[in-house]
């Protein structure tokens, strides 16, 4: 079983970093609501909001790390210019979508697309981040503040599944390969 | 449970939503900057060129910075305004709403090959 350099990091950019933020955000949306909701019978303890906040600067930083990952490591890769008359474009992800009537659309929409609305996520949940950690409890006297917080998540976790999703299907029909070959494990022959 | 260790009853004029306002309005505009500098990028050769800051990733890598610092510097400069202050937040959140729709729609490529 062995793997590329590329692979792998399109799989620590996509599988590693994309799919952990997306996970945490509904957790994220939930607690939000529940921690700042102005209910009294279900009132946060200080550990509750703790929790929450190192939960908020973990989604932050893995955030970053997907669109930072993405941007300078996996997509050089994918826009990559061909040698003149390259027959094989396997290497050349872009290209190769762009080869074909049937796949071009992966590029000129969902690429096009991916590569700025990505950005919004660490955006945004930074923004959230940041005011719940400075108005904590305080947020479910704030309506409009909550609710303007809780809007900016949830679009933070529309962004990362607009581009989770377009990564996701341009890397099964252009995956970013290549590069020096990692041995995870020797099979036997049969 | 504890009664104690249940947060104590917040006063929300201890707070004023100044701090808030600022970084939604921020994140918004910052949103906004790097849906329109993205346009830019595609349409003017000469913008696509100077904002090309790490030639493999491309102009991507200068929409996205330039967004980014102009994110970082209104949300600095709002806050240092309206942290002591109440501001009108109704208002500001239509106006971050607004921007932020802007934003998703502007990066769409059918909506941004219009321009």
């Amino acid at each position: 079983m062995e793997i590329t350099l590329r692979s792998l990091w399109t799989m620590i950019h996509g599988m590693g970093f994309g799919a952990l933020y997306l996970l945490a955000c509904s957790g994220a949306l939930v607690e939000l609501y529940r921690l700042t909701s102005a209910s009294p019978s279900s009132p946060s303890t200080p550990s509750q909001q703790r929790f929450l906040k190192v939960y908020l600067v973990a989604m932050v930083i893995l955030a970053w790390a997907v669109v930072l990952t993405g941007a300078y490591v996996i997509y050089p890769w994918y826009r990559a210019a061909p040698p003149p008359g390259a027959a094989d474009l396997a290497a050349f992800p872009q290209r190769l979508l762009m080869s074909k009537p049937a796949t071009i659309g992966w590029h000129t929409l969902g690429m096009e697309w991916k590569e700025h609305v990505a950005w919004f996520a660490p955006i945004s949940i930074t923004m959230a981040a940041f005011v719940f950690i400075r108005y904590g409890r305080n947020l479910a006297h704030h309506k409009q503040l909550r609710a303007a917080v809780l809007g900016f998540a949830a679009a933070s976790f529309i962004a990362a599944g607009i581009a989770g999703f377009f990564g996701a299907m341009i890397d099964k029909y252009a995956p970013v390969q290549g590069g020096p070959t990692i041995q995870i494990t020797r099979g036997e022959e049969k | 449970m504890n009664p104690t260790a249940l947060v104590s009853a917040p006063n929300p004029q201890a707070l004023t939503n100044g701090s808030g306002a600022a970084a939604i309005l921020a994140a918004a505009i910052g949103a906004f900057a790097l849906a329109v500098l993205a346009i830019a990028a595609d349409k003017l050769p000469g913008i696509k060129a100077a904002l090309i800051f790490y030639k493999p990733t491309g102009p991507l890598s200068g929409v996205t910075t330039a967004a980014i610092l102009l994110w970082l510097i209104v949300w600095i400069a709002l806050d240092l305004r309206w942290r002591k202050k109440t501001v009108a937040l109704g208002l500001v959140s239509g106006v971050a709403f607004t921007l932020l729709i802007l934003s998703f729609l502007l990066t769409f490529p059918p909506i941004a090959d219009l321009f």
